[in-house]
């Protein structure tokens, strides 16, 4: 629409934010970033660009830093923290001519997978009231879904990104670990974090993903290594391509609805010409446990900066040193932080450590050595994203093992490293829900060209709530 | 009863980077607080550490030199504790995979030799400052020294006593200036040491219970504490208690140390690797290259200055013990063909100087550069030994130039032999009775005539010359 100037840049802008306020009660965003935005657009207007995402506007989540613009990772602790500097991956889409409209809400510090855990409010799921988002990108996928904008910024830690793709309808990419950046991504679980895009298609995806990706020698974690136009393989034949399916999977516990969705869109890419291989990932049930040992050692650790000294909130008139820790750090974090804080000190405790952080890194490894050998077989591997569809507000609440188990297939590629994408492909109860498509090491490629395809023949990613313009 | 006393030490160097373990910050000491603090330093959110392989070649040099395994893949962790002065609420440093393992230093203590083990040097970044006296109150936090690159260097339980311990510290300090890793300023903190202390009954094989003692930055203090700290273990014992594990803060001033906290109090430092690092490789090209670069240790030098340039063993040894006195020795050498003269300066005059002031060569007004002229004007028959000696206590005093102060004091030598002649011959007849004594066999009354004529040349002249002007007119 812009190239063909049926609407300028900074109309564009003015539109989003008027949806922006139209939808507020979404609760998706927590800062707005108008001046900055429409000056930008102002300036692609008088002077046009033809970087690949000129003039696009993008919905970053609250996790990564932006200079100068409040940064608070969904947390009381950082209600006040204006980064002096902008992640990598802002960088990189800023400079491909991407708008940073503002923050979207998240669950604090990415922890949780429904964002009720938000110090600034839960988020709702245009598809229905009082259903959540699902988490912890919930403000970025609540904000595709409702229209507002047509791509964000997510990060996926055990399933961040995907799972609210899932519970939205949208399509939304976690990278195989070390394609983005880290620089700039406030940790949560640094083996584990990886920033992706979140769209509606899987195109739109690649498009992003081609600007989001660079080597960075600020992340040693950042991988080297040759990064292809990712747009590239998107139509390329499925004939003869190779699904996996995991026959370790337990889908007897699943909703019979999820099972049926899940087996008919296998069914779509037998017809796109893929052939189906039966596959084990022995370990795979040892996900969740293994997540919840490595994730919350390495938040505990990542988590110990927020004291109240250097930046963000301090606790008022502590009366010495130990008070001012505590005060801090029991008004400024949430329960879940909390328990993951406490969770994690306990795994790497003296006496404890061998039992559990390093027992959960060994069955890390095997994880990843059933992902290496089934790919010896297939290009991909198909799973459902989620148990279910959006569940109610306060429905898992005072149960941390239900919410926990939300990401029983998504852990198991961050704990291996892999690229993983979730896209529509049904619905239930007139509640979208996801496919989860795991790749190679390195190889989005064959998701997106998977996701695309299947795209080109339903429609399941077009769909949306009721009363959003499409 | 007799104890043995059992000491470890862990001696924290400071090495000589440009910037920081983990950042671009500058390692520069003494700039104004804060100012040399990045993002990283700083530990704000979102940002990672990236590896300073200077350091790592820098620690390598430490290893090679003390004949250590060296470990061509070393990781980090993460040491986990609450502290104002430090940023991230961990410390970066290397517990499983050191870069270093199995080195180890000899030491001269009561004239004898000893080897001291190492049993690991590892790589950490060191924390910021709490200053405590600054604001009423309050205690403010300085981070220019977070981050700056420290090499741990870990005896093995070995040393026997405080002079031993005194004496490994200084052949650590000896040898991490002679290798240009560290600069070995311990009144800037550059080098600190902790001490592990334990006695045991003669003859035990077990060790006793060890106290801690934190961060000692002088010689002085080292030999003080040990010595303190022996003291109350033996008092402890002997009156029937036993000694328990903790940390205890050596007060110089009171000469005493005191319990900081127990093991009970003591931190769980949840240690587990850094996930923001990926192991770092050391390639075999790497540490060709090292070893290359690696410069003449003490103990070669010694060896040569004995073979090669034929200085007594204790001339060598004085000279060898800091990379300064021998770099003093090798320029000044240059400057003339008699090093046995350099020697005789550096270990007599130079040295008593140094033990007057009681301070190191480092830190006194002599420059090499200065030291070589002075040198070179006695080698070359400018000014007298005489002379030297005073221009050197002004050089000691001011750090002038040598050339400057023979030049505005006029204390060139006399090399006109007529003017000799003629003052000698004055002095002669100014001194009749003398005379006769001395040649009624007085033979001693020589030295005072030489003497009258250094007086009246206020020491320009050559004595050589001065003795033989005499003899002749004498005799």
């Amino acid at each position: 629409m812009i190239s063909h100037k049926e609407i300028s840049n900074k109309e564009l802008v003015k539109e989003v934010y008027k949806l922006i306020n139209e939808n507020s009660h979404l609760n998706a965003f927590i800062t707005l970033n108008e001046d900055s935005s429409l000056k930008k657009a102002e300036n692609f207007d008088n002077n046009p660009s033809d970087s690949s995402l000129a003039g696009i506007p993008i919905a970053q989540k609250d996790l990564f830093c932006t200079k100068n613009l409040r940064t608070t990772c969904g947390s009381k602790i950082l209600d006040n923290f204006i980064p002096p500097y902008s992640a990598t991956v802002i960088d990189n889409l800023e400079k491909a001519g991407c708008i940073s409209i503002g923050k979207t809400n998240m669950d604090e510090f990415a922890m949780g997978s429904s964002n009720e855990t938000s110090y600034f409010g839960n988020v709702h799921n245009p598809w229905g009231e009082n259903l959540v988002p699902g988490g912890s990108s919930g403000g970025s996928a609540s904000a595709i879904a409702a229209g507002i904008v047509p791509a964000a910024s997510g990060t996926d830690t055990g399933g961040s990104i995907r799972q609210p793709a899932s519970l939205c309808g949208i399509t939304g990419l976690k990278p195989t670990y070390g394609r983005v950046s880290r620089w700039g991504m406030i940790a949560f679980a640094s083996s584990l974090d990886q920033a992706g895009p979140m769209a509606r298609t899987a195109e739109d995806c690649a498009l992003l993903l081609n600007e989001m990706c660079s080597h960075d020698i600020k992340d040693t974690t950042s991988l080297d290594e040759n990064i292809p136009n990712f747009e590239d393989a998107l139509n390329q034949s499925l004939k003869g391509k190779k699904i996996g399916v995991v026959k370790d999977l337990d889908l007897a516990s699943l909703d019979n609805n999820v099972v049926e969705v899940y087996e008919n869109s296998l069914k779509e890419f037998v017809s796109l010409g893929a052939e189906l291989v039966d596959i084990s990932l022995p370990n795979l049930s040892l996900s969740v446990p293994t997540y919840y040992v490595v994730a919350p050692a390495e938040c505990s650790s990542n988590l110990s900066r927020f004291d109240g000294v250097k930046f963000g909130r301090r606790s008022q008139n502590p009366k010495d040193l130990e008070e001012l820790y505590i005060q801090t750090r029991s008004e400024g974090f949430g329960d879940e932080v909390k328990r993951r804080i406490l969770i994690g000190s306990y795994v790497l405790s003296a006496g404890y450590y061998d039992a559990y952080y390093k027992k959960a890194q060994q069955v890390r490894r095997l994880i990843k050595k059933d992902f290496d050998e089934a790919f010896s077989d297939v290009d991909v591997i198909m799973t459902p994203t989620t148990r279910g569809a959006a569940f109610e507000m306060g429905s898992k609440g005072s149960d941390p093992i239900q919410m926990y188990l939300e990401d029983l297939f998504t852990i198991s590629a961050n704990l291996a490293g892999l690229p993983a994408m979730s896209l529509p492909n049904g619905n239930i109860d007139n509640k979208p829900i996801g496919l989860q498509i795991i790749g190679n090491f390195l190889d989005e490629s064959s998701i997106l060209n998977f996701a695309h395809m299947y795209q080109t023949k339903t429609n399941w990613h077009m769909l949306t709530p009721e009363g959003v313009i499409k | 009863m007799t104890w043995e006393t059992v000491i470890g030490l862990e001696i924290h160097a400071q090495l000589s980077t440009k910037s920081k373990l983990f950042s671009g910050g500058s390692t520069e000491f003494g700039a104004e607080s804060n100012t040399h603090v990045d993002l990283i330093d700083m530990g704000l959110p979102g940002v990672l550490p990236v590896a300073n392989k200077e350091a790592f070649y820098k620690a390598i040099r430490f290893g090679l030199a003390t004949g250590a395994e060296i470990n061509q893949v070393s990781s980090f962790d993460r040491k986990n504790y609450f502290y104002p002065d430090l940023p991230k609420g961990y410390q970066i440093t290397q517990m499983t995979k050191p870069i270093i393992e199995k080195g180890s230093i000899k030491i001269f203590a009561d004239d004898s030799e000893k080897v001291i083990n190492i049993t690991r040097a590892h790589l950490e970044e060191d924390a910021g400052k709490s200053i405590h006296d600054l604001f009423e109150g309050e205690t403010g936090v300085d981070l220019n020294r977070a981050g700056t690159p420290l090499l741990e260097i870990v005896s093995e339980p070995e040393i026997s006593n405080a002079k031993e311990a005194v004496a490994y510290f200084k052949a650590v300090r000896q040898l991490v200036t002679f290798l240009d890793i560290c600069d070995g300023n311990m009144a800037q903190g550059s080098m600190r040491c902790d001490v592990n202390v334990s006695i045991k009954k003669s003859g035990d094989k077990e060790l006793g219970t060890r106290a801690e003692l934190k961060n000692i930055n002088s010689f002085k203090f080292i030999e003080k504490a040990i010595n303190y700290e022996i003291d109350r273990q033996i008092r402890v014992i002997e009156s029937g208690d036993s000694v328990v594990q903790e940390t205890r803060l050596y007060d110089s001033e009171k000469n005493e140390t005191r319990s900081m906290r127990s093991k009970e109090e003591a931190n769980d430092y949840r240690y587990f690797p850094c996930p923001d690092l990926l192991p770092v490789v050391i390639s075999d090209k790497e540490l060709q290259e090292i070893k290359e670069s690696l410069p003449e240790l003490p103990e070669e030098k010694e060896h040569r200055y004995i073979s090669d340039v034929g200085l007594d063993e204790s001339e060598a040894k004085i000279i060898s013990s800091s990379k300064t006195m021998a770099n003093m020795f090798e320029e000044a050498s240059t400057k003339t063909n008699d090093a046995k003269l350099v020697a005789k300066w550096l270990v007599g005059d130079v040295s008593a100087l140094l033990n007057k002031d009681n301070i190191d060569i480092e830190e006194s007004n002599l420059s090499p550069e200065n030291f070589g002229k002075l040198i070179e004007r006695i080698s070359d028959s400018t000014i007298s030994g005489k002379i030297a000696k005073s221009v050197l206590e002004e050089v000691w005093e001011s750090g002038s130039d040598v050339d400057e102060i023979v030049e505005t004091k006029g204390l060139v030598q006399i090399q006109d032999e007529s003017i000799l002649v003629e003052i000698a011959k004055k002095v002669v007849e100014s001194n009749p009775d003398q005379v006769t004594a001395y040649k009624g066999g007085k033979d001693k009354l020589f030295s005072f005539f030489v003497g009258q004529v250094m007086k009246e040349t206020q020491g320009k002249a050559n004595p050589k010359s001065v003795n033989e002007i005499l003899k002749k007119i004498l005799n």
